[in-house]
């Protein structure tokens, strides 16, 4: 384990920022999200959660697949290029790092996606341990250890010190890079700081659910549980849940015309909409009552059946704390029988 | 050079477009540099699709033993397939896959007397199994073809129906319409019902694709007929962008229709929740 004043902080940002794009918590406008370091710019590790999750590094927001051009009865494909600048991910927590490995599952699977492939092999994450978990966390039911997240490197902001402990071949590589800032440290430096975590943890209302009542869930069971009829009731299908979760990958496939051609990218997109499963002949999710069940059921029961049990959801709490209606999924496992 | 992702289609080219219905066409599509883009098996699908107009998932109509071309039939019903029906022999399409899990031609089906039920549009993907069964005709038992539309002008593949299929050995073509009209002397009525009049034995194993709503009557009737759910396969429908498994689209309960299946044994379909 290492350790940095904190003072030199900028000059490990900096160091870094040679080398690579770093990413890490910007506040802005009153919202703080992960953003690209420059020199001069202040990050913002006091915020628990960004609004937005950085899974966005590895699979953006919006992303273009190819140029295609129609030229008289011809066409042109010009796929675009996959990502080869190596990045950081600075600050990420525990539950968002689950998060890429749940995501991982999906685009790493075969047939692999490329583009998302070569951003995971070019993107390197450390991980931020969580000073302060908020009442809204729930990590810990999904194995998450909010004091020791696992990623490339682990890293404490403790005291006067950022500690950073490299997890993996690549994280080695990354604090090999700030060897100059670098003081030798130990766990112990830690023990008391992750302890003081582990207690706020266990004081946290949602930090004991027993995820028990979801293991080996009948499928239709709860598909065609009565919970569903009225749970859904407060829903505006507004999709904040979706663009907010670290584990949502649904993706819409759009073009955008740049009038020389088109451009085919794909974007991020919510089951909660009614034109999601909208079809010629009609709509297999006619209300918002099956739109909604799918969300869940898919988080909670169709995920865990084809991944070995592991639910597509990390505890991060951002759907609880940005549902405009006061709906989210702990409301919903809670109807399902998790207590 | 890293390989393309899946996402990137191939350029391939219309080389003919048959009219079949006053809104279904059927094209012919090959590499922009001639033969078929890829290899397939009946049931599978591709994407097809034209730069800034939009793609779509599409079943593969031309059986595997056509080794020339591959052929999908279209009806006019969206921004794309409006778009398609207006673009002209020579013309350049986008295509990707093929995508999903066939009908099982070379193992469960060899040998088998076979059922094909379909209505509208829907003898498009069961078309590619029922040549694929003629090129191989020694490979099956009898062929039983029960196919329904709205009306006659909407029965897809009508010259090919008339002069190939009804002539071919051990196969009974049956066709129906919704509503009477002129000039029809075949049977009036709808597809499930037409099938449980036609006296059919329930030892074939049956492959059926429609409207999702026919599919549901059609699995009733064959029940009602004494067949069990898992002699036959249908194949579903669910909107589809990526085609892969990602997209996160077209799941019905666990199963992802663009990976897991189109093709599905009706018993498995049970098992899952009713959201097709």
């Amino acid at each position: 384990m290492y350790k940095v004043s904190a003072t030199q902080l900028t000059d490990v940002l900096n160091t870094l920022a040679g080398t690579m794009d770093v990413f890490l918590p910007i506040r802005k406008d009153g919202q703080t999200n992960f953003g690209l370091y420059a020199e001069g710019v202040q990050a913002d590790f006091d915020t628990l959660k960004t609004v937005k999750p950085p899974k966005e590094f590895f699979l953006p927001q919006s992303e273009s697949l190819y140029k295609g051009v129609v030229d008289g009865k011809d066409i042109h494909i010009e796929p675009a290029a996959f990502a080869d600048r190596p990045f950081v991910v600075f600050g990420m927590r525990g539950c968002d790092v689950l998060g890429m490995e749940i995501l991982d599952k999906v685009y790493l699977g075969e047939p692999v996606d490329r583009f998302y492939e070569a951003r995971r092999g070019h993107g390197c994450v450390v991980a931020l341990a969580c000073g302060r978990p908020a009442s809204t966390c729930f990590c810990k039911p999904f194995g998450v250890d909010a004091s020791d997240p696992q990623a490339d490197v682990t890293a404490w902001l403790c005291g006067q010190y950022l500690y950073l402990e490299p997890v993996t071949e690549r994280g080695r590589q990354l604090t090999h890079k700030l060897e100059p800032f670098l003081q030798d440290a130990d766990a112990e430096d830690v023990a008391e700081y992750r302890q003081e975590i582990r207690e706020r943890l266990e004081a946290l209302p949602y930090n004991n659910l027993s995820l028990d009542a979801l293991k080996d869930a009948d499928m239709l069971e709860v598909f065609n549980s009565p919970v569903w009829d009225s749970v859904c009731d407060a829903c505006i299908a507004c999709g904040t849940c979706s663009y907010v979760c670290p584990t949502c990958q649904c993706y819409d496939i759009k073009d955008y015309n740049t009038g020389d051609g088109a451009i085919r990218y794909r974007t991020w997109d919510s089951c909660m909409y009614s034109d999601f499963t909208l079809m010629a002949h009609g709509n297999p999710r006619k209300t918002q009552k099956e739109r909604f069940r799918q969300r869940f059921m898919h988080k909670l029961v169709y995920h865990p059946s084809t991944a070995g049990g592991q639910l597509s959801c990390v505890g991060c709490g951002r759907c609880v704390n940005k549902c405009p209606s006061s709906l989210n999924i702990v409301k919903i496992m809670k109807s399902l029988g998790v207590s | 050079m890293c390989m393309p992702d899946t996402l990137i289609p191939e350029v391939g080219v219309i080389t003919s477009i048959r009219d079949e219905t006053p809104d279904v066409k059927t094209f012919c599509v090959t590499s922009a540099t001639g033969g078929k883009p890829f290899g397939h098996k009946p049931g599978q699908c591709a994407m097809l699709s034209v730069p800034g107009v939009g793609e779509a998932m599409f079943s593969i109509t031309s059986s595997p033993t056509n080794t020339l071309y591959m052929e999908f039939s279209v009806k006019r019903c969206g921004t794309l397939t409006d778009y398609m029906h207006t673009m002209q022999e020579g013309d350049g399409i986008t295509i990707r896959g093929p995508y999903g899990k066939p009908f099982p031609v070379d193992d469960v089906l060899r040998g088998q007397d076979l059922l094909f039920i379909a209505g509208g549009i829907g003898l498009a993907p069961v078309r590619s199994v029922i040549n694929y069964v003629f090129d191989k005709r020694e490979d099956y038992g009898s062929v039983d073809i029960v196919y329904g539309s709205r009306s006659a002008g909407d029965l897809v593949f009508r010259p090919e129906i008339e002069d190939t299929w009804r002539s071919r050995p051990r196969t009974n073509v049956y066709l129906t319409i919704d509503r009477p009209e002129e000039g029809w002397s075949g049977n009036v009525g709808f597809v499930p019902a037409y099938l449980g009049s036609l006296g059919l034995g329930c030892d074939k194993t049956v492959i059926v694709c429609g409207p999702p709503v026919m599919i549901k009557f059609v699995l009733e009737e064959l029940v009602k007929l004494g067949f069990k759910k898992q002699q036959i396969y249908t194949t579903l429908e669910l909107r589809m962008k990526c085609g892969i498994g990602k997209c996160g689209r077209c799941n019905i309960g666990s199963k992802l229709v663009c990976k897991d299946g189109p093709v599905f044994r009706c018993d498995e379909v049970d098992e899952l929740p009713d959201e097709y």
